[in-house]
């Protein structure tokens, strides 16, 4: 396959804002990088090609299956009250699993609170993504366990830490060796939205100045909460990228081949030491913006029948069947596996203990205060003063 | 022993740490080639290169949020705030990152990060540039805050603090960075979370850190020529406070005066004063004083040595403390 290149063509900021955005034009306009259409045929692309196998697609295709019955056994969880609230992956695993699975094991990924996907690709157990949202812990799982970053709630700030982890992998000599057991890159993900926070031009900023290893996935799922596309960009998101002096690209997020081969080039390149590239993955958010939310105040129903023809996992299976490659048997797997994956997510939920009140003042620094172990004292002196107060 | 400023010590403090540990960084506005703005990054990135003494963008939030990255993946960045004022487009990620990755992740994720913030007004500055900002970060769990106020101790903390695995927000007395002192560099420097009694008196307790620590020596000087003997603490560590030797001294005078440039209300003496109140309150002769600036925003320079509290009104805070 060929690669993105700083030179890649574009016909400058031409593209009819009309033809980009709005629900008559969810195509994603003419620029976009699309492998496999809705109805499952092959397309061919001058510049990206999925360099993969037919069992990498089947596994794909288990990856979607089974991240969606993740979010989906998630969501029910927060309505039967054992999650405090869920952020809804739904449409969007493509984006997440074609980029999750065009990482190699040395590169490090830095999520918002929205990759399940992703961190299914990294082989984060997905009991552990439930604890923040059920309200045990804050994501505590170690990041250097599976090379990814703790969930991030605030806007943005992620792409930061990717860039500042980036430029340490330049200073670790991990970056244009040549050496592909050596050479490392790292993702940063979030929104639409996120666009307009300044940590992320910021961002955009540090990676370009100091080429760092930085690919820069966002997620254009249409809708930061209430607020559509437009309220965040008058110009297609990837052309921001070359306003900060690297490369943009916009693929089908609904496109799991396309995701992969744009993801792909965009971490070799950095890898490589060529620098940052912008990844748009032009998606849907099928969900809520979270179980909290109500979708029906501020978009068309319209606008969700449109997408649903796009469906991520809808065109695997049609390739797959059509082309032979999967049979009954392999579908039927998928579909035993995912419901096992389910049943493991709700008894674990269950029985996730609850934190403890005197564990907190342990973990907020790595050398404990005198003021905080007074404090801790205090309050366990407290809870022991009640009569037949049995501490655990 | 050599005669060296307070920014040279601090200089020479950096330095230290960078030849003891390849992973300490340094990053910031002008911190390379110009040497910072105040010269205390002089000649380190000349010595050290520039992958270890970085010029970054105007940018203070991507100054700390890619200091996260860095300390995440195992480096102890040292990042300049050029000014007080300047740090607020940081703020966001010194509070919701930097203090909170460590609790967050439940210890998995420790941040050995310093914050180098040059504070305090009297240099003639414009506005912004003479900010008294550190009771924001104090207040903030999961950040240390600590002052130095003289070269000596700049010398040491600075390297303490580097050493340190919590962040670190590092003060610096930007009106003092000229005074000068001997340092002894084979000494024992004292542990850096604690105060310090620089002037022993029995009358009453004035209690200061950074810039205002020389005041409140000149004030105890000056109030002896009066025959009133004043004890002087050098707070030193503001997060967390080290408030025994200072509970001591007022169990001593009963009287405690705390002097901070940084406005009155619910700045540093709030804190203080209140603690001194739970833990002494029977050997209070007199409640608990605050010395500091007014509740307006730093003024005009041609008013700041009005606006700053000054020898006069700290004597005068001594003098409404013996009256009760």
């Amino acid at each position: 396959m060929s690669s993105a290149s700083a030179d890649h063509p574009r016909d400058g900021l031409g593209p009819d804002l009309g033809k980009v955005f709005g629900p008559s034009h969810a195509d994603g306009g003419p620029e976009l990088v699309q492998l496999l259409t809705p109805e499952g045929e092959l397309r061919e692309h001058p510049d990206f090609s999925f360099d993969g196998s037919i069992e990498d697609v089947r596994g794909f295709y288990r990856d979607l299956v089974l991240t969606r019955r993740v979010d989906t056994e998630a969501t029910a969880l927060q309505r039967q009250g054992e999650l405090g609230i869920w952020a809804q992956m739904l449409g969007q695993e493509a984006a997440q699993i074609g980029s999750g699975r065009a990482l190699l094991p040395q590169d490090m990924a830095f999520p918002t609170y929205r990759e399940h996907g992703v961190a299914w690709c990294r082989g984060v157990d997905p009991l552990n993504l439930l604890g923040l949202f059920r309200g045990v812990d804050q994501g505590a799982w170690d990041p250097r366990d599976n090379n990814f970053g703790l969930y991030t709630i605030v806007i943005g700030a992620q792409t930061l830490h990717a860039t500042g982890y980036a430029m340490g992998m330049q200073r670790d000599g991990v970056v244009g060796t040549g050496d592909p057991e050596r050479d490392a890159a790292v993702i940063a993900y979030f929104g639409d939205g996120a666009t307009s926070q300044g940590d992320v031009n910021e961002a955009f900023i540090f990676a370009s100045v100091f080429n760092s290893p930085t690919v820069f996935f966002c997620q254009n799922n249409q809708w930061a909460i209430s607020e559509p596309i437009e309220r965040q960009s008058r110009i297609p998101l990837y052309q921001r990228a070359l306003g900060f002096g690297f490369p943009g690209i916009r693929g089908d997020g609904n496109d799991v081949l396309a995701c992969h081969a744009v993801t792909k080039a965009a971490l070799e390149r950095a890898r490589e030491g060529s620098g940052p590239t912008f990844v748009e993955a032009y998606t849907y958010r099928m969900g809520a913006h979270t179980t909290t939310d109500d979708p029906t105040r501020y978009r068309l129903s319209d606008d969700l029948e449109h997408w649903k023809l796009k469906d991520p996992i809808a065109r695997v299976e049609a390739y797959l069947k059509r082309g032979g490659h999967a049979d009954d048997a392999f579908f039927a797997d998928v579909q035993v596996e995912s419901e096992g994956v389910a049943e493991r997510l709700r008894e674990g939920c269950r029985s996730m203990p609850d934190p403890h009140i005197l564990d907190i003042f342990e973990q907020v620094y790595a050398e404990q205060t005198p003021e905080l172990a007074l404090q801790k004292q205090e309050y366990a002196a407290y809870l022991d003063s009640f009569e037949g107060a049995a501490q655990s | 022993m050599t005669q060296i400023t307070l920014s040279r010590a601090i200089t020479a403090g950096l330095r230290k740490a960078m030849e003891d540990d390849p992973k300490v960084l340094i990053m910031g506005e002008d911190v390379g080639k110009l040497g910072g703005v105040f010269r205390v990054t002089d000649g380190l990135q000349k010595d050290f290169g520039e992958d270890r003494v970085i010029d970054t963008p105007l940018a203070e939030s991507g100054i700390i949020g890619t200091a996260v990255g860095l300390a995440m993946r195992g480096y102890r960045p040292v990042c300049e705030i050029q000014f007080d004022g300047f740090v607020y487009p940081a703020y966001d990620q010194i509070v919701s990152q930097v203090a909170k990755l460590h609790f967050r992740s439940m210890g998995k994720l420790p941040m050995p990060m310093v914050i180098r913030i040059p504070f305090g007004g009297g240099i003639g500055a414009v506005e912004h540039h003479s900010e008294s900002p550190e009771a924001q970060f104090a207040h903030t769990a999961g950040l240390k805050v600590v002052a130095c106020s003289n070269p000596v101790d700049a010398y040491w903390m600075i390297q303490q603090s580097i050493k340190a695995d919590d962040p670190i927000v590092f003060f610096e007395p930007k009106g003092r960075y000229w005074e000068k002192a001997d340092l002894d560099e084979s000494a024992t420097p004292l542990p850096l979370f604690s105060s310090r009694v620089v002037a022993e008196g029995t009358d009453a307790t004035l209690l200061a850190y950074g810039p205002k620590v020389k005041t409140c020596l000149e004030a105890a000087i000056a109030a002896a020529d009066e025959g009133r003997s004043l004890e002087v603490i050098d707070l030193r560590t503001l997060s967390p406070l080290d408030l025994d030797p200072v509970y001591e001294s007022v169990r001593k005078t009963g009287r405690a005066i705390v002097v901070h440039e940084a406005v009155v209300n619910l700045g540093m003496g709030s804190e203080i004063a209140a603690r001194i109140t739970e833990d002494c309150f029977h050997s209070l002769e007199a409640p608990v004083l605050r010395v500091g600036g007014f509740d307006t925003p730093y003024p005009a320079s041609r008013v700041e040595e009005e606006y700053l509290p000054d020898l006069d009104r700290v004597l005068d805070a001594v003098d409404r403390s013996l009256a009760y």
